[in-house]
C-alpha cells in the first residue's frame, strides 16, 4: 500500500512533528500579522501582542475569526504585512457590495503555493510525461494560474487555454494528446455532450485524468464523468483567500481530500455558535494559512460546509482528509464555477430606475451548464410603450450584471406587482438545478 | 391631427389579453383597432379606442402598465398600390416610421392605416402637402 509522494518528508511527516511544525509556522504568521494595522488591533484586543503569546496549537482558539467583510473593510492595503516592493503578485475578487477583496503574494509565497499544487498533482499519479490542458479561467481567478504553475513545476506539458470555446478545447485535446485536464464538473459534462457534434470519439483522445474543482458536485457526478470518459476524476479544493487551488486535493486513492496541514490549519466550526467541532462532524471550514507572508489570514471563515476525518489514508500521507463541500453557510451561489452573491445582483437592479425594486433569481440547468435568469418588474411610470426601449433596457441590465458578476444572465421583464414579494435576499433565489 | 393610442405592457401569461378586453367591455370602451408587438416573454398591446383617456385610467386603476402614444391614422386608397403610394411619399421625404398597422373601417371604400412616426409633426406636414387624408380624433370617434 501507499503511493508515491512529491515531498515524502512533509507529506508523510508523523503527526507530532507536523503539529510542531504548525505551531512554529503559526507563531511566525502571527508575527507577520501583527505588522498589519488590522491584526494589530484585532489580536491586541484578544490579548495577543507578540508571537510568544501563542504557546501551543490550542492557543489558536484565542484568535478571533477573520471574515470576508474584514478583507473588504481593509481594502486595499490594511492586511498587507510586507513591504509593497516585496509583493510580486496580487489576486482580487469582486465583493458582494462592489468593494473587492485582495490577496498579495511575495515571491516566496508563490513558491510555496506552487509546491502545494505540484504536490497535489503528483498525488493523483500525474507525471511530467503528461500533457495538461488547463481549462480554468486565467487572470484574477486563481484556478487558472494556480494549477498552471504547479503543473509546470511537475514538468508536465501545459496547454494554458483557459475556459470556454469547446470546439478549440476538443481540437487541442485531440491534436496534442491531452492526458490530464483541470475543469469544472459541469463543463466536463458539457464537453462530452458536444463530442458527436465535433465529430470526435473517445478513441481520438488520450485522456486519463480530470482535476475537478471550482464548484460543488456530488459523488454521483464524479462517477458519471469517470464512466462517460473512462478516466479517473479527482476532487480539489481551494479559494483565492487561501491562495487558490491546492488547499486540499485527492490522492490516487480518491477517498476525500488531504488538507495540506504544513500550510493550512483547518478547523470545523458550528456556523451559528462558532464552537469548534470534532472530526467527523459537519460544519463550516475555517482555515489559517501559515505559510503566506504578504497577506496573513488567521482563522478565516470560508462559509463552505464540510467535515474533517481523523482516520489515516492508505496512501501513507499523514495530512488529514476533508469531505467534499456539502454546501454554504451563507447565500453565495456558484454558477458555472463563478461565485455570485444575490446582493451583487440586487445592487445592479437598484441602480436601474426603469425597473422596480422587486426581483427574482432563477437557476436552471441548460444541458450540463447552469443558466441564470433574472426576473425584474418594469417601473410603470417609465413605460413609454416603445418596444425597442424595453429591449435596450434588457440589454443594459444584462451588460451591467455581467460587469458585476462576470456571468451574463438571461433577463426577463415582468409586469409591476407580478413577482412574489419576499423579505431577505436568499428567498428571492429559486435554484432548480437539483440537489448535489 | 394626431390620435391617442394606448400601449399596454403584457406578460405572456394566460388570459392577460382577455382581462384587458373584458375590462374595456364592462366599461363600454369600444376598440377600433388593435395590434400586438411580441417578444418571447412579453408583448405590448397597442389599441385605439373611442375613449382613450378613460381607457388609460381604467387600465391603471386595474394594475396594468399602460401609457399613451400619439399616432397618425390615414386613409389608404383601397386598390393595388394604395399603401405603396403613401410609403413612397414618406420615403421620398425621409420620414421614419417606427411601426404601423392597418385596420378596416365599417362600410367604407377606404382602408385605414395607423403610423407611429419618429417625428409625427414633420410627417403630418409632409402628408398634408401630398394630399394624403389624415383622420382626426373626431372622425375616429365616429367611425
Amino acid at each position: 500500500m501507499g503511493s508515491a509522494c512529491w515531498d515524502r518528508e512533509i507529506e508523510a511527516l508523523d503527526r507530532p512533528s507536523l503539529r510542531k511544525l504548525q505551531l512554529k509556522r503559526l507563531k511566525e504568521t502571527v508575527k507577520y500579522a501583527l505588522k498589519t494595522p488590522f491584526y494589530k488591533a484585532r489580536l491586541g484586543k484578544a490579548g495577543i501582542r507578540s508571537p510568544e503569546d501563542i504557546k501551543s496549537l490550542d492557543d489558536l482558539q484565542k484568535i478571533p475569526f477573520t471574515t470576508k467583510d474584514d478583507l473588504r473593510e481593509n481594502y486595499p492595503y490594511g492586511l498587507l504585512a510586507v513591504d509593497r516592493d516585496d509583493v510580486v503578485r496580487m489576486h482580487s475578487s469582486s465583493g458582494t457590495t462592489g468593494i473587492p477583496t485582495v490577496i498579495y503574494h511575495t515571491k516566496k509565497d508563490l513558491d510555496y503555493w506552487t509546491e502545494l499544487v505540484a504536490r497535489s498533482i503528483y498525488a493523483t499519479g500525474a507525471r511530467k510525461s503528461d500533457v495538461f490542458q488547463n481549462m480554468m479561467t486565467y487572470g484574477m481567478f486563481t484556478g487558472g494560474l494556480g494549477l498552471h504553475y504547479g503543473a509546470e513545476r511537475v514538468g508536465m506539458t501545459v496547454i494554458p487555454i483557459g475556459g470556454g470555446n469547446t470546439k478549440r478545447q476538443l481540437q487541442l485535446m485531440k491534436d496534442f494528446g491531452t492526458t490530464v485536464v483541470h475543469i469544472t464538473p459541469s463543463y466536463m459534462l458539457h464537453i462530452h455532450s458536444k463530442l458527436a457534434e465535433e465529430g470526435i470519439t473517445l478513441k481520438d483522445l488520450r485522456l486519463k485524468k480530470a482535476f475537478l474543482g471550482a464548484e460543488p458536485y456530488s459523488e454521483a457526478t464524479r462517477k458519471k464523468i469517470e464512466e462517460l470518459y473512462g478516466i479517473d476524476a479527482y476532487n480539489s479544493y481551494g479559494m483565492s483567500e487561501m491562495n487558490g487551488p491546492g488547499v486540499a486535493f485527492e490522492c490516487d486513492y480518491k477517498k476525500d481530500m488531504h488538507v495540506w496541514e504544513d500550510s493550512y490549519i483547518p478547523e470545523i466550526i458550528d456556523p451559528k455558535t462558532c464552537e469548534v467541532l470534532k472530526e467527523e462532524r459537519e460544519g463550516e471550514v475555517v482555515l489559517t494559512n501559515i505559510t503566506r507572508r504578504a497577506t496573513p489570514l488567521l482563522r478565516y471563515r470560508t462559509r463552505d460546509l464540510a467535515c474533517l476525518y481523523k482516520q489515516g489514508c492508505a496512501c501513507g500521507r499523514t495530512h488529514r482528509r476533508m469531505s467534499r463541500i456539502m454546501g454554504r453557510s451563507d447565500d453565495m451561489l456558484i454558477i458555472n464555477g463563478v461565485n455570485v452573491f444575490p446582493s451583487q445582483i440586487e445592487a445592479v437592479i437598484m441602480k436601474v430606475p426603469e425597473v422596480g425594486n422587486n426581483y427574482q433569481v432563477y437557476l436552471e440547468k441548460d444541458g450540463s451548464l447552469d443558466k441564470l435568469i433574472v426576473k425584474v418588474e418594469i417601473y410603470s411610470k417609465l413605460f413609454t410603450g416603445d418596444i425597442s426601449a424595453l429591449e435596450k433596457l434588457k440589454h443594459r441590465l444584462k451588460e451591467e450584471l455581467k460587469a458585476s458578476i462576470i456571468i451574463k444572465p438571461q433577463v426577463e421583464l415582468h409586469e409591476p406587482g407580478s413577482l412574489p414579494v419576499f423579505e431577505g435576499k436568499a428567498k428571492r433565489v429559486v435554484d432548480n438545478r437539483g440537489k448535489l | 391631427m394626431k390620435i391617442t393610442q394606448i400601449s399596454v405592457f403584457l406578460e405572456n401569461r394566460k388570459g392577460r389579453l382577455y382581462e384587458v378586453c373584458s375590462l374595456f367591455g364592462k366599461n363600454k370602451v369600444n376598440i377600433r383597432a388593435l395590434t400586438i408587438a411580441e417578444t418571447p416573454e412579453f408583448g405590448i398591446l397597442r389599441v385605439l379606442v373611442d375613449k382613450p383617456e378613460e381607457a388609460k385610467k381604467l387600465l391603471k386603476d386595474s394594475g396594468f402598465t399602460a401609457n399613451i402614444t400619439e399616432i397618425v391614422a390615414v386613409e389608404v386608397p383601397d386598390k393595388p398600390g394604395g399603401l405603396a403610394g403613401i410609403l413612397k411619399v414618406l420615403n421620398d421625404n425621409n420620414v421614419n416610421i417606427e411601426y404601423m398597422y392597418g385596420f378596416v373601417e365599417r362600410s367604407s371604400e377606404k382602408a385605414m392605416m395607423v403610423f407611429r412616426f419618429e417625428d409625427p409633426d414633420a410627417a403630418i406636414e409632409v402628408m398634408k402637402k401630398n394630399k394624403i387624408t389624415i383622420i382626426g380624433k373626431k372622425e375616429m370617434g365616429a367611425i
